[in-house]
């Protein structure tokens, strides 16, 4: 099957000077799960505000389901649905009289309107509060309620904006079943995340991006393997230790381990064998962590692997200055 | 979070939705119905805001009537406190333009503009269905004014006929000054801001004119301004048309001034709504 959603050398810079992004491309396939994964501040969400007809570039060309999203803008927004990463409600209204306002504004007749918002509002099991101002809902209810007001015109493609950044591990996995349910149907979804393991688990392909431009493109399980599955970190107690744990375990593991603090990590590329090596070499040592974990790999590993600096607010504001 | 399927995506056939995309001016009209109706059911889910937006002109007119009356000399038919209604009207409705600007910085800072502007919408939806919420708004608010007007002793001296064109007249300028703090909303970066950057347009436009006082007492450098300024203008005419009086002169150059507001501001204002980063 073809492109759903395609950006071509995408640029923009904004008044002040920021360029939110510097030439990026990719093509979201129909029917596919892609996810935008980059740390805050890469563009994401200005790509999205472009493919969504709501922002001009300053070049490049963005295309949905065929359509120019400049040039033909009306007949984009007619095939979209947007959650932004900003729950975007009226929180005077009441959920119900939310989506039938979205119904009406994508030009449903008023009857098919209600009768859309009382389904999305079942689904999303908000019925009990379809009556209340939203400024009474929780931070998981705005978020379903705004997915639902993307969903009120059974729009083909989806542009979803950090959909669960802020949710409570709970919400999050509940958001998480809601998009697969989606894509099950057939929507194809553009997703932005901060998150590894949203883009992981939801989506098929994904571009990591970083200050406006992509860095790496692949599936997810392509993206992991270039990291190492799982990463084990060692609390060495303070940042000496830290270098000389290092210098002891490059014998063993070459390049792979590096330093954050006083912790080194350890990507576990091999498996578990990997934990018990690095701990026999550190013994031998006489350098013994005071605490050890193994988790998986996060957005701050991608980073540091593909970019050799970190996802942090600092690296980018400098960066900028620059 | 399953239960009723929300369909197929690809149930509304291409086709159908790329007709929906076409703008018609029924369209149009349903998307300022649309959103008129949205903000004014905001502004009755915070009757609070519209009790407090009514108080403040009412503290005017005591203000005025009691406190300061007596040492404005005019020579209104009917003494001061008909000349100060008129001014009063122009005033608050002046003063109720603030709600547009504030409303729209809010939606901006909200993000749901930012869905609107995803939506098949009309590109003047949103501007056209607000200012036409705070025309509603400013029909109630009038109304009170006129009440409390009445009970202090104001009196219209023409007949209803001046009274309903004098407030028509004040809600055309009313309307017109809505679009033109919709440009302020849409450029300011939250509502706070849009607030005060509203001020400084206000006072000068409200009290350097002839609303409660006579300008032949302001110093000649300001009396020009005083004079011809919107403001003045709007209130000599629903005077006239209140009062009695000559008439035809302020309520063309009223008329003169909305239009010319509407027209240069009103396409700002919607290009602003469009193109705002
Ligand atoms: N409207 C705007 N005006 C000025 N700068 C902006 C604007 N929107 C975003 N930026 C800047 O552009 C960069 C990218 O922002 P954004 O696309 O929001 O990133 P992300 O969604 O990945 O966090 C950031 O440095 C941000 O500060
Ligand atoms: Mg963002």
């Amino acid at each position: 099957m073809g492109s759903a959603v395609e950006a071509r050398d995408l640029r923009k810079t904004f008044k002040g000077g920021v360029t939110a992004l510097d030439g990026v491309s990719f093509a979201v396939e129909t029917g596919s799960v892609f996810g935008l994964l980059g740390p805050n501040g890469a563009g994401k969400t200005t790509a999205v505000r472009i493919l969504t007809t709501i922002l001009r570039p300053d070049s490049g060309s963005g295309r949905v389901l065929g359509h120019d999203v400049v040039k033909e803008a009306a007949a984009v927004r007619a095939s979209i649905g947007l959650a932004g990463q900003y729950a975007a409600v009226d929180e005077n209204l009441t959920g119900r009289e939310n989506l039938r306002m979205i119904g009406q504004l994508s030009h449903l007749k008023r009857r098919a309107a209600s009768l859309r918002a009382d389904e999305l509002l079942e689904r999303f099991e908000l019925s009990d509060a379809a009556n209340r101002p939203l400024k009474t809902y929780s931070g998981g209810m705005r978020r379903r309620i705004d997915l639902a007001a993307a969903l009120v015109d059974q729009p083909p493609v989806l542009f979803l904006d950090e959909p669960t950044t802020g949710l409570d591990p709970y919400s999050r996995i509940a958001l998480w079943g809601v998009i697969e349910a989606l894509v099950g149907e057939g929507t194809t979804v553009l997703l932005t995340t901060q998150y590894l393991e949203e883009a992981d688990r939801l989506a098929d392909r994904l571009v990591v991006v970083d200050h406006g431009r992509v860095i790496a493109e692949g599936t997810s399980s392509e993206l992991k393997s270039r990291l190492g599955a799982t990463v084990l970190d060692l609390e060495m107690g303070d940042a000496e230790r830290a270098a000389r744990a290092r210098a002891v375990l490059e014998r063993r593991f070459g390049d792979a381990p590096v330093v954050r603090g006083s912790v080194v990590a350890v990507p576990l590329d091999e498996g578990p064998r990997l934990v018990m090596d690095a701990l026999s070499v550190l013994d031998s040592a006489e350098l013994v962590p005071l605490t050890l974990a193994v988790r998986e790999p996060s957005l701050d590993d991608v980073f540091l692997a593909l970019t050799g600096h970190g996802a942090s607010e600092e690296n980018e504001g400098a960066e900028v200055v620059a | 979070m399953s239960g009723a399927s929300a369909g197929a995506p690809m149930i509304v056939a291409r086709a159908v939705r790329e007709g929906r995309a076409t703008m018609t001016p029924w369209r149009a009209l349903v998307d300022i119905a649309v959103i008129a109706e949205r903000t004014l059911i905001g502004y009755t889910r915070i009757p609070e805001a519209l009790f407090f937006s009514s108080v403040q002109p009412v503290m005017f007119v005591v203000l005025f009537r009691y406190v300061f009356g007596g040492a404005i000399a005019t020579k209104a038919p009917g003494g001061y406190v008909n000349f100060l209604m008129p001014g009063i009207f122009v005033q608050t409705v002046a003063f109720g333009a603030v709600a547009t600007s504030i409303g729209l910085a809010e939606d901006l800072q909200k993000g749901i503009i930012e869905r609107f502007r995803s939506l098949p919408m009309a590109r003047s939806g949103v501007l056209a269905g607000r200012t036409i919420a705070d025309l509603c708004r400013n029909i109630v608010v009038v109304a009170i004014i006129t009440g409390v007007g009445y009970a202090v002793g104001f009196r219209v001296l023409t007949n209803v006929g001046g009274y309903f064109a004098g407030i028509l007249l004040l809600l055309l300028f009313a309307y017109a000054l809505s679009w033109g703090f919709a440009v302020i909303g849409l450029s300011a970066p939250n509502s706070e801001t849009a607030q005060v950057m509203s001020f400084p347009l206000l006072f000068p436009l409200t009290f350097a004119s002839n609303a409660f006082v006579p300008v032949q007492f302001m110093p000649g450098w300001l009396r020009g301004f005083a004079t011809y300024q919107p403001v003045s203008q709007t209130v000599a005419a629903v005077r006239a048309l209140m009062l009695g009086g000559v008439t035809a002169d302020h309520v063309v150059q009223t008329v003169i001034w909305c239009f010319s507001i509407l027209v240069v501001l009103a396409p700002l204002a919607v290009w602003r709504y469009r193109t705002r980063a």
